[in-house]
């Protein structure tokens, strides 16, 4: 009953937080010049037709020209048809083209770079920590440690650099490029695509393995787990049975998080790569001059959104994983 | 005298003896010992750690190549970035120190693969007409159908012949540049209806047909296409130079099949204007006075990406500098406020600055960029967007140390005696936490500089001119150079990746210092 109050309480602060958020962040866009309607040739007409229809802009007859709806009544208007899934049409990238469609064609691949990359990197992650948390100061720990330590500090995007000149075009093993065709999901897209979920998962790795040696060294060293050797089970035993059970219970939320926190993460590799995701549609909006406002405002609540909803996700799950946490509170 | 104070204690009477009490024996002695101060003591803590001093190290390096590597470069060369159109020449060049001339590494070398019997011919040509030592590697292999080879080539010495066209005042000036140094900048012109490549390629010295390929002589050798004095325009070249190129039939004395040195334009004496062709390498060093040797070699504006490098590094450091003081104010003052207040108050502030970091700092950065870059310019803009949220991270590690520090007993203390609310905080609670404080400070530098270059490699915020270079904007522009020519890229990632591994290994390194908890763990 407890964990239902907290999970309620949670939801309802992400919502009021969220919807704080993109009002901010509607006014300040909003605030700015728009692009005349003039500026978009052939597509004048469209445009108007649909600035009208969305309220962002209304016919004054007597003067016979198009004026800028006031900001708080685009907002009404804008939270209204957003519910309906329709966030107006793209004016600089596809023009004309409806800004919600392309965000939903470009979802799978942005999920499925990452989803990749966090199928590479959870085992790898995971063993990397365990064998250096038992190998603890021998060569072994010192090896993964400053290789975990280096790749945490290194960018993702140097990463990229290097993958991309030794893989794809020093041994041709990929092309630079990723080959779209065949969607995101087949084999020609999974193994073109991979480039980038490498780069992607190099971080994840190694944030997965400080954090496994960090809980499993401090549960190696606990009392139980002397007491299960003296209860005469093996080393492995004790490991395998107890220590990393326990060391699991904080290791898992971070999983959780990290599935979805990382979909912000491709942000610039996917414009390197050639991945037609939303991270590469977002970057692309914000470069173009003057920005496409309405990309922006969809892309940036989703990626509001998405910071907010790991947040509350790892919290939640530290309370259903962890009986201690849940009783603790109470 | 020994033996008198030895008879002194043996004849003391036995009744003298009396049982020594616990109390007696226990004296209170003086400390002789220093006291360690904090800082001290974090010091030669931080010494202990070896990685850590070497990162510190490494990033004292990296500091004092951004503030004096522009010194390397003479600034005749640098200033010219913004107006000298011919820079564009010296694009792409390979890096080179002098010091390893001569030795395939780091001298300039450039790998060709796989390049026709044209491109050979003249690479092969341009070593005979300018005597520089091009060509350090010859191979030819098959490829399906055809002879292919493989070259190494001296990127300095295999740039493009230059045409120039000067006043007669100029042209003069090299001449007597040429003969003060004793080398051939000035080359003989070239009669382009024998050289049919001429035009497209000024290299091409040599007879050949429209898509350069050599016409030789029957023994194969490549023959001149040069411009003789056989016209009387021709002899009008105004060369009075000695040095001539090798092979001249002039230095034998033949004026009349002798070579003529410039094209000269123009139909009266104050407007004659003279077309020459010039060595790249020596124009180099007649335009900016010293020989072209980059030891980060050039990117495709001929900028140095030695220098250019440095001004990037030194405009991020000291941007994250500013942005980690700036930050570590905001949030010691707002975390403090927080810490030692609690309750309703800091509720409400936690909410306000939860809500503020779930704001994505790319939207921050793109709002603020197109609402303030017009009017404060882009760095301000992005100064702004960083101090916006930048500031949560310290305000929340200053509160924690504020909860822990303010029900101690010492403060309690300085309350009972009548110091004020502020008194408190920043005289007793603040110097406390001030390691920490600045160890995480410390901690964010790294990080600004992360994020700063991605968004200049993402060209959300541009910053570069002909003066000033991102670090950002030099990968970007490195990446779309990535196959033909990886040094462009290489340096900059390099950097950026050495001083975001050092300075985290410092930040740590530093952390652990100020912990006096691990005092003594360290064995």
């Amino acid at each position: 009953m407890y964990l239902f109050k907290y999970i309620l309480k949670r939801l309802l602060l992400l919502i009021v937080t969220f919807f704080i958020i993109m009002t901010i962040c509607f006014v300040l866009v909003k605030l700015l010049p728009t692009a005349p309607p003039t500026m978009f040739g052939k597509d004048t007409e469209l445009i108007l037709r649909r600035r009208v229809l969305l309220h962002q802009m209304y016919y004054d007859e007597a003067t016979g020209e198009y004026y800028d709806t006031p900001i708080m009544e685009q907002y009404v208007y804008f939270l209204k048809y957003a519910f309906k899934g329709d966030f107006g049409v793209s004016e600089q990238l596809f023009v004309g083209q409806d800004v919600w469609s392309v965000f939903k064609q470009r979802v799978p691949f942005t999920v499925a770079v990452n989803v990749y990359s966090i199928i590479l990197s959870i085992p790898l992650g995971i063993a990397l920590g365990i064998l250096a948390a038992i190998k603890k100061n021998t060569w072994i720990d010192h090896v993964i440690s400053t290789g975990v330590m280096i790749v945490v500090s290194v960018p993702s995007f140097i990463y990229g650099f290097l993958i991309q000149y030794l893989l794809c075009f020093k041994l041709g093993w990929f092309p630079p490029i990723m080959d779209a065709t065949n969607g995101p999901f087949s084999w020609t897209g999974f193994s073109t695509m991979l480039p980038a979920s490498l780069c992607l998962s190099f971080g994840s790795i190694a944030g997965f393995a400080r954090y496994t040696r960090a809980e499993l060294t401090e549960v190696l060293t606990s009392e139980y787990l002397l007491l299960a050797r003296t209860k005469g089970l093996t080393r492995t035993q004790a490991t395998v049975r107890h220590a990393l059970r326990n060391a699991m219970v904080p290791i898992f939320p971070m999983i959780l998080g990290e599935f979805i926190g990382i979909l912000g993460g491709s942000l610039i590799l996917e414009g390197m790569f050639g991945i037609p995701g939303v991270g590469a549609l977002y970057v692309n909006s914000v470069q173009s001059t003057p920005p496409d406002y309405n990309f922006f405002i969809l892309l940036s609540s989703f990626y509001m959104l998405i910071g907010l909803v790991a947040g509350v996700i790892v919290d939640i799950s530290y309370g259903i994983i962890d009986p201690r946490i849940r009783m603790g509170a109470r | 005298m020994e033996n008198t104070q030895f008879d002194k204690y043996q004849s003391i009477p036995s009744e003298k003896f009396v049982f020594a009490e616990r109390g007696d024996l226990a004296h209170d002695n003086k400390i002789e010992t220093k006291p360690r101060s904090y800082l001290r003591d974090a010091f030669s803590r931080f010494c202990k750690n070896k990685g850590s001093v070497v990162a510190a190290i490494i990033v004292l390096i990296l500091f004092l190549y951004a503030i004096f590597g522009p010194l390397f470069i003479p600034k005749s060369f640098t200033e010219a970035y913004a107006t000298d159109k011919e820079l564009v020449y010296y694009k792409n060049l390979r890096p080179r120190i002098k010091l390893f001339d001569g030795t395939g590494f780091w001298d300039g070398t450039e790998k060709r693969t796989g390049v026709n019997v044209n491109t050979l011919y003249e690479i092969r040509s341009m070593e005979q007409e300018r005597g520089q030592n091009v060509l350090s590697y010859e191979h030819a292999r098959f490829e399906t159908d055809k002879v292919v080879y493989d070259l190494h080539v001296n990127s300095y010495y295999a740039m493009e012949v230059l045409e120039v066209t000067v006043l007669l005042e100029t042209y003069q000036a090299m001449m007597a540049w040429q003969d003060e140094n004793d080398v051939q900048l000035i080359l003989p012109a070239v009669n382009n209806n024998l050289s049919a490549g001429y035009t497209a390629n000024k290299n091409l010295w040599y007879v050949c047909d429209r898509k350069g390929q050599a016409i030789t002589d029957d023994s194969g050798e490549l023959v001149p296409a040069y411009i003789t004095y056989s016209t009387a325009l021709a002899r009008l070249d105004g060369y009075t130079s000695s040095k001539r190129v090798a092979g001249d039939p002039y230095l034998a004395g033949d004026t009349v099949n002798g070579w003529s040195y410039a094209k000269r334009t123009g139909s009266s004496e104050s407007n004659y204007n003279y077309v020459i062709r010039v060595n790249p390498y020596y124009y180099f060093m007649y335009k900016y006075g010293f020989e072209p040797a980059f030891a980060f070699g050039t990117e495709a504006h001929g900028y140095d990406i030695f220098t250019r490098l440095a001004s990037g590094a030194r405009f991020s450091i000291l941007f994250a500098l500013a942005i980690a003081v700036i930050n570590m104010f905001i949030g010691a003052i707002y975390g403090a406020i927080e810490g030692y207040y609690g309750g309703v108050l800091d509720l409400m502030m936690e909410r306000f600055s939860d809500i503020l970091s779930a704001l994505p700092s790319m939207v921050i950065t793109v709002l603020l960029n197109l609402h303030l870059s017009g009017t404060v310019g882009p760095v301000m803009a992005l100064l702004y967007a960083f101090v916006l949220t930048g500031w949560i991270g310290m305000a929340s590690t200053v509160r924690m140390q504020f909860y822990r520090f303010k029900n101690q007993e010492y403060v309690l203390a300085a309350r009972t005696l009548g110091a004020s609310d502020w008194r408190v905080m920043w005289k007793h609670i603040f110097p406390n936490s001030l390691g920490t404080i600045i160890t995480s400070s410390v901690l964010v530098i790294p990080g600004v500089i992360f994020s700063e270059t991605s968004l200049t490699y993402l060209g959300i915020i541009n910053l570069d001119s002909p003066t000033q270079a991102s670090i950002g904007a030099m990968l970007s522009a490195g990446q779309s150079q990535l196959t033909t020519f990886p040094h462009i890229i290489l340096f900059p990632a390099l950097f950026l990746a050495l001083l975001e591994i050092s300075f985290n290994l410092f930040g740590n390194g530093l952390r652990d210092a100020f912990n006096p908890t691990l005092r003594g763990s360290e064995g």
